[in-house]
């Protein structure tokens, strides 16, 4: 009963949707507000009957009713509530169902919160929303049911992969989905000011919340997805450049790139049609990546041939909205009007500067992602593009833009100084050189390069505090008048230089890898073994057995300097239900730095094999992360984008009748 | 300036930096690719020792070998043809004999393909397509064994 309920319940939002899709849209056509109205009022039905729907595939995982198809297949009667929980978005279908459950979420949210929208724009936007949600809902309906029943309800389901039994599955997905589903409303408002042919300063401010809000969620999700793979994989890695890594980080570039041109909009009027085909493109890049990790194309080009209804599907929807979108952008954008004017050193200029490098990293991502696809389908010969392709694009384009970032917010609006700002980033720079030279003494020679990306991180680092300095006037004027002054600048200031100090924090983890520390040995119990200082002690094997596996834990006691500080138990799981068993690695925090142990074999003569990673200042990569978030989020509070944009100076000759 | 050549300069500096982004790709996609090759390609086309490669294929049953200092060695078979692979440090927990493998590294001139790194992957369930394709040309894969099983132990479906 629960899983016809949902299934009917998201039959009837792909109803609604049709509504949505079609009748906003004439009404802002022939400015018919009863008609646009409407569009908010379905738009509210939608989430709903999408909640219901899924609410009850829920339900159906947590009651564990294996009569339906994709519980059988993902879930089992032991495992813990939060893993039945999870288990709902682990697999395909699922998936699929929380991707459009944040589309319709989103669309719910404009509605809602979108009353200092023109009706026009307001409606247009909503329209676009759901054709959208429209070819997603039949995708799921047509090719990825996941209330399909069996005809016979087995008694025990094929449990959830035990790699995903993990509370990584709780927040990664839905963060990640958050973001790139997000962007969908970037992509909506771009096409209906499109249609409108009509786009001004006030649609950037629009747009800025909703792009802000999924760039965060973004930010974090792929942090929390790559500190996941760091802990459960077992191999001490933090990025792997695998393709679907690679999905969720060419939007997060993009929209980075989006939410640096919606401020040129936004405060001089300029880069707009630019910062529309920004708009397509980050949503664009989300598609791309659902088809990469949906559509089975990663698996192999040739199963995604033999079996093409789910990947021909999604393939189908990127065409229609990606090409669509930008055919209207080439016959529509011409039509728009100029924007203002600015010399090359400038904010602006330096806004351009980042997008410029931003979208040609993003550009080198995408050609290593698809080029071994595109090789396969052509040549079949086959190639795997890794860590050294994009350490030889990625990077290089990535150190002028972290060098440039800190003369962006110092430079004037219009025609700059960039002498004058470097004169004002003396201290920054003094602050880079002396790390740089500390860290050659400290670490010696052992690498040329790392200090220099030190350097770097410290500098960025500096100039966004030199910012707000600067801004504040500490230093400078009393301390009474630079608090006040602090208290009086805006809060998306505060969110600039706290989002540039968060990337910077990260970039500093990421160079300190340079000097982690790993050992592969093989060790009978009570034999130490030392690391970076650490000394480990393996006193014997463990059994715990958990809920739905056992588990074979190796207790290591950790010294340091001949003091005890703790035990670390890294441990194998087997899961009966499948056969298989993980390693779960053991993890012991000292500062931001991390002692890492994970299991290998255990050998013929009794000792087992262990892996052991010292990674100094590894826990800054995610920090960074945070920290972006948090920039991100005071940017957010802004006062005029909580209070929403004033209408536009100059009212259009054609307004609807109120 | 005006408007003209503010743009001229706009356009000629993103020209530059797609030029220079082109170059990276262009030389990184020349040295920092790795080719596959199944045993049979290797047996076939003869390369060159000191290329680095990726090489896969199934652990053969009865290769495996252990030895000190958690030294390994194992054949991976297309089921025509054969490596013979060394390897020291910790596999992945799916490695097994019999399972699909991907082995990343360098063939020596005695034909021993020494390898730094035995790839693991996300998921248990995954077959590396390099490993499937290789297989399909020597007849050893099914079609009817769908993406996401494994060739032989996974329930059917």
């Amino acid at each position: 009963m629960i899983p016809e309920l949902g299934h009917y319940a998201l039959v009837l939002a792909l109803a609604l949707g049709l509504v949505q899709a079609i009748v906003p849209l004439a009404g802002a056509r022939w400015h018919d507000t009863a008609l646009m109205r409407l569009g908010s009022s379905t738009a509210s039905m939608q989430f709903v009957f999408v909640a219901v729907s899924f609410l009850a595939l829920t339900a159906c995982y947590v009651t564990s009713d294996f009569s339906v198809s994709s519980v059988f297949e993902n879930s089992h009667s032991q495992m813990p509530l939060i893993y039945k929980v999870t288990s709902v978005w682990g697999n395909h279908e699922g998936s699929m169902l929380l991707w459009v459950l944040i589309l319709s979420l989103f669309g719910a949210l404009v509605a809602l919160f979108g009353n200092n929208l023109p009706e026009t724009l307001k409606a247009n936007v909503l329209a676009v929303q759901y054709w959208i949600a429209c070819a997603f809902y039949h995708f799921i309906l047509l090719t990825s049911n996941p209330f399909l029943r069996l005809a016979q309800a087995p008694l025990e389901g094929r449990d959830l992969n035990p790699i995903l039994q993990d509370i990584g599955l709780a927040i990664h997905p839905p963060l990640l989905y958050l973001g790139y589903v997000g962007f969908s409303i970037a992509f909506s408002f771009a096409i209906a000011a499109l249609i409108e042919g009509r786009i001004d300063a006030a649609w950037a401010r629009w747009v800025r919340p909703w792009t802000l809000a999924a760039w965060m969620c973004l930010t974090v999700g792929i942090a929390m997805g790559s500190y996941w793979a760091y802990y459960e994989l077992g191999w001490g890695g933090f990025w792997f450049w695998d393709p679907v890594e690679n999905a969720s980080l060419m939007p997060w570039l993009a929209g980075t790139a989006l939410l640096h041109s919606a401020v040129v909009m936004e405060k001089r009027n300029a880069l707009k049609i630019w910062t529309l085909l920004l708009a397509i493109l980050a949503f664009s890049l989300s598609l791309i990546g659902t088809f990469l990790v949906r559509s089975g194309v990663l698996t192999s080009v040739h199963t995604f041939a033999s079996d093409p209804k789910r990947g021909v599907f999604i393939l189908a929807i990127l065409v229609l909205f990606i090409g669509g979108g930008l055919t209207l952008f080439a016959w529509r954008a011409p039509m728009l009007k100029q924007g203002g004017l600015f010399a090359p050193v400038s904010r602006e200029g330096a806004l351009v500067f980042n997008n410029l490098f931003l979208t040609t990293a993003c550009l080198t991502v995408f050609v290593g992602t698809l080029y071994p696809l595109a090789l396969e389908a052509l040549t079949d010969e086959k190639i795997s593009v890794g860590a050294p392709f994009f350490n030889l694009t990625f990077a290089p384009l990535f150190i002028p833009l972290m060098f440039a970032m800190p003369f962006g917010p110092l430079l004037a609006w219009k025609r700059g100084d960039v002498l004058g700002v470097a004169q004002r980033l003396m201290a920054a720079f003094a602050a880079a050189l002396l790390a740089i030279a500390v860290t050659f003494v400290v670490t010696g020679m052992s690498s040329a390069l790392a200090p220099f990306g030190i350097g770097l991180a410290l500098f960025v680092m500096a100039g966004a505090l030199t910012d707000l300095v600067e801004r504040t006037g500490l230093f400078r004027l009393p301390l009474a008048t630079a608090r006040m002054r602090a208290a009086g600048l805006p809060r998306s200031t505060w969110g600039t230089a706290v989002a540039h100090f968060g990337i910077a924090v990260t970039l500093f983890g990421i160079v300190c890898q340079t000097w982690a520390s790993e050992r592969i040995v093989a060790l009978k119990p009570t034999q130490t073994v030392e690391l970076a200082g650490y000394d480990l002690t393996f006193d014997g094997m463990v059994q715990h057995a958990g809920p739905n596996f056992r588990e074979l834990a190796a207790k290591f006691t950790v010294r340091s300097g001949g003091v005890p500080i703790g035990v670390m138990e890294p441990s194998k799981r087997s899961f009966a239900s499948r056969g298989t068993t993980t390693t779960e690695a053991a993890l012991m925090t000292r500062g931001v730095s991390q002692l890492y142990l994970s299991l290998g074999d255990t050998n013929d003569d009794g000792s087992i094999a262990v892996r052991l990673y010292h990674k100094p200042m590894v826990l800054l990569i995610w920090l960074g992360a945070v920290v972006m978030m948090l920039g991100g989020g005071l940017s957010l509070s802004d006062r005029r984008l909580r209070i929403g944009a004033p209408k536009p100076a100059t009212k259009s000759v054609l307004q609807p009748a109120e | 300036m005006n408007r003209k050549q503010r743009r001229l300069i706009l356009i000629g500096s993103s020209l530059g930096v797609l030029a220079i982004a082109a170059a990276l790709v262009l030389s990184a996609l020349r040295d920092s690719i790795v080719f596959f090759n199944s045993p049979t390609d290797i047996a076939e086309k003869h390369p060159g020792p000191g290329t680095r490669m990726r090489v896969g294929g199934l652990v053969k049953p009865g290769s495996l070998q252990r030895g000190d200092n958690l030294q390994i060695r194992f054949d991976v078979t297309d089921g025509k043809s054969e490596v013979p692979v060394r390897y020291q440090g910790i596999v992945p927990d799916l490695f097994r004999e019999g399972q699909g493998v991907v082995a990343e590294g360098k063939l020596e001139p005695s034909g021993i393909f020494v390898a730094d790194t035995v790839l693991a992957k996300h998921d248990e369930r995954y077959m590396p397509r390099e490993v499937v394709d290789a297989l399909k040309k020597t007849g050893r894969w099914q079609e009817g064994e769908t993406q996401g099983s494994m060739p032989a132990g996974d329930k059917p479906k």
